[in-house]
């Protein structure tokens, strides 16, 4: 069963002004649970727009959402509720830390569910661990950390309320390519070990293809394509038509292909395309024998 | 719901109005104010009206922008209403039980109502057109004179250009942080007063926080760029007067004097 479910989901800005358009309009999505699924788009395509929308934060001017099959605003008054099962992480939340300590950032979203003590103790050293904070770094204040490490406090803030659906906006922006990998190397971890919904924003086609098995692809303002990572890379013509990269590799092969060489169309990530070349090499090499 | 706020909001056009240098228009509004609150006939008030109608006939304001600018003061105009409609003495029109009304006492009521949205439709008509950094040079030249008893004209200037820039970046970054404090569970919307006030904890201090950030950053910025306030410093736009400029100062200064004049010669009315 599908854990998000939307249909003919339709937002439009400032509505009933000079201002007004449709930031998303007639999005009809299933996503399952327990995928880790990749959401790309150029900038301005809604991406944002549309994971507001998953926990409530804005409401559709149009069209429903269902999560766990329940229409999410059919009792506007317990939306509170649909945040704690779906969890957002918005692009650069290190801007909302605001407790004393570490710690007490953690512990304010378990503490809004209502938990007990204990409860929340163990939720919040349980997230410090998925993220990959130190003990010694709980006591601190989070404005003594670096950007990283901020970054992390407030990934670690959502995952405490233990969300089933995590969806986190551009977790790796501005981040180092050591630091990228190992945020998403430790989502990818929570993903695998608590069999969580993951929605992941991001403008690298690269970690997509890396970390995700799914790709919703929007473009102005409408979902392009959803489907598994390799049909969706074997695709990357029209990704490219719609002035986004795909993985360099990729390209590379694409280009391989166009001027004849045997390889396999659904080559994204680097490994497969050591395997691919591998294989290619082998078969070279006896001919030549 | 917080993009709704319209301080000194401007309205990007290209009118006569648009085009005036911004020390003529404070100037002129100055002018107009205190011709407001010095006409003492109902011929006077009349000529206000009109020229502040036909100035925003010319300046192609959408007319819903003038109730939209008197929206904030409503309780002020109905409070000043009604204590000039009860206490001010004179010929009793109505005289029931502890209420007391009379005739000089509603016409004050009605003129003062009057002038006071002929002043909030003048001033937001200066707002409207004028960009704010454009008001705020023009009011650091008018000031200039200032400078002589070592008034600090240009840093309060500099303050007001930057708090004014600043607003809607604030603006927007308050919707954010509320949007995250929101996502982790926050309760903005009920509770008492105590726990609400309490729930904006979550929101001012990251809000604080940027607002310092970025007033280092903008600060460096500046001193990267060898701010050192008013000393030697030029301006990239230089104001100047046009003969449009002394089109409108001739059309106002004509309307102020046919007050002036009709002040002096037609009875004293209020
Ligand atoms: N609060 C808002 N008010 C009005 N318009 C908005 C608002 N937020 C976004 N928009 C508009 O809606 C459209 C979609 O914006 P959105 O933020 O969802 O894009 P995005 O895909 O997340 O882009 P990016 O990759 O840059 O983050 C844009 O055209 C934007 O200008
Ligand atoms: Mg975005």
């Amino acid at each position: 069963m599908s854990v998000i479910k939307t249909e003919h989901l339709t937002h439009t800005y400032s509505q009933g002004t000079s201002y007004e358009r449709a930031a998303i309009s007639d999005i009809n999505l299933e996503i399952e649970a327990g995928k880790m699924i990749g959401i790309i788009g150029h900038t301005g395509s809604g991406k944002s727009t549309l994971i507001q929308h998953f926990n409530g934060l804005l409401r559709p001017t149009e069209g429903k959402i269902y999560v766990d099959g329940e229409d999410i605003w059919e009792k506007p008054k317990e939306i509170r509720k649909v945040r704690f099962r779906v969890g957002l992480v918005f692009q650069y939340p290190e801007y909302q830390l605001f407790e004393d300590t570490v710690y007490q950032d953690i512990a304010f979203g378990p503490k809004n569910m209502g938990l007990s003590e204990e409860e929340i103790d163990r939720r919040v050293k349980e997230a410090a661990l998925f993220v990959g904070l130190k003990d010694d770094q709980m006591e601190k204040s989070p404005f003594e950390l670096s950007g990283g490490q901020k970054r992390r406090v407030a990934i670690a803030g959502v995952i405490a309320m233990s969300p089933e659906v995590l969806i986190l906006d551009e977790p790796t922006a501005g981040l180092d390519p050591k630091g990228r990998d190992r945020i998403l190397g430790q989502i990818l971890e929570y993903h695998q070990e608590q069999k969580k919904t993951i929605l992941l924003v991001s403008h690298s086609m690269e970690d997509v293809a890396k970390y995700t098995e799914q790709v919703l692809v929007m473009n102005h303002s409408r979902v392009d394509m959803f489907d598994d990572v390799e049909q969706v890379f074997s695709r990357s013509k029209e990704i490219e038509a719609m002035g986004l990269a795909v993985p360099q590799v990729s390209r590379v092969f694409l280009s391989l292909r166009e001027k004849g060489w045997p390889v396999p169309q659904n080559v994204y990530t680097v490994e497969r395309a050591k395997e691919a070349l591998e294989r290619i090499m082998q078969q070279g090499g006896k001919a030549h024998a | 719901m917080l993009k709704d706020i319209t301080i000194g909001q401007y309205f990007p056009g290209h009118s006569v109005l648009h085009r005036l240098d911004p020390r003529m228009k404070i100037l002129l509004t100055i002018g107009y104010i205190v011709m407001l609150f010095t006409v003492s006939n109902p011929l006077g008030l009349g000529v206000g009206i009109l020229f502040l109608i036909f100035a925003y006939a010319i300046s192609k304001i959408p007319p819903k922008m003038i109730t939209k600018s008197l929206k904030p003061v409503i309780p002020i105009i109905i409070f000043t209403t009604l204590l000039n409609m009860f206490f001010v003495k004179g010929d009793p029109l109505v005289d029931w039980w502890i209420f007391h009304i009379s005739r000089q006492g509603l016409l004050t009521a009605v003129v003062m109502t009057i002038r006071i949205i002929c002043l909030i439709a003048g001033t937001s008509l200066l707002t409207y057109t004028t960009s704010p950094i454009t008001l705020t040079d023009g009011l650091e030249r008018l000031m200039k004179p200032l400078k002589k008893i070592h008034f600090p004209v240009h840093e309060l200037s500099m303050m007001m250009t930057i708090a004014l820039r600043f607003i809607p970046t604030l603006i927007e970054e308050t919707d954010k942080i509320m949007n995250a404090q929101k996502a982790r569970g926050a309760d903005l919307e009920s509770g008492g007063v105590i726990q609400r006030a309490k729930a904006l904890v979550p929101i001012l201090i990251p809000l604080f926080v940027s607002a310092f950030r970025r007033a280092d950053e903008l600060a460096l910025a500046m001193e990267c760029r060898c701010y050192r306030g008013d000393v030697g410093r030029t301006r990239m736009k230089q104001l100047h007067y046009s003969w449009q400029d002394g089109v409108a100062a001739a059309v106002t200064v004509l309307c102020i004097g046919m007050v002036v004049v009709v002040n002096i010669f037609a009875p004293v009315v209020f």
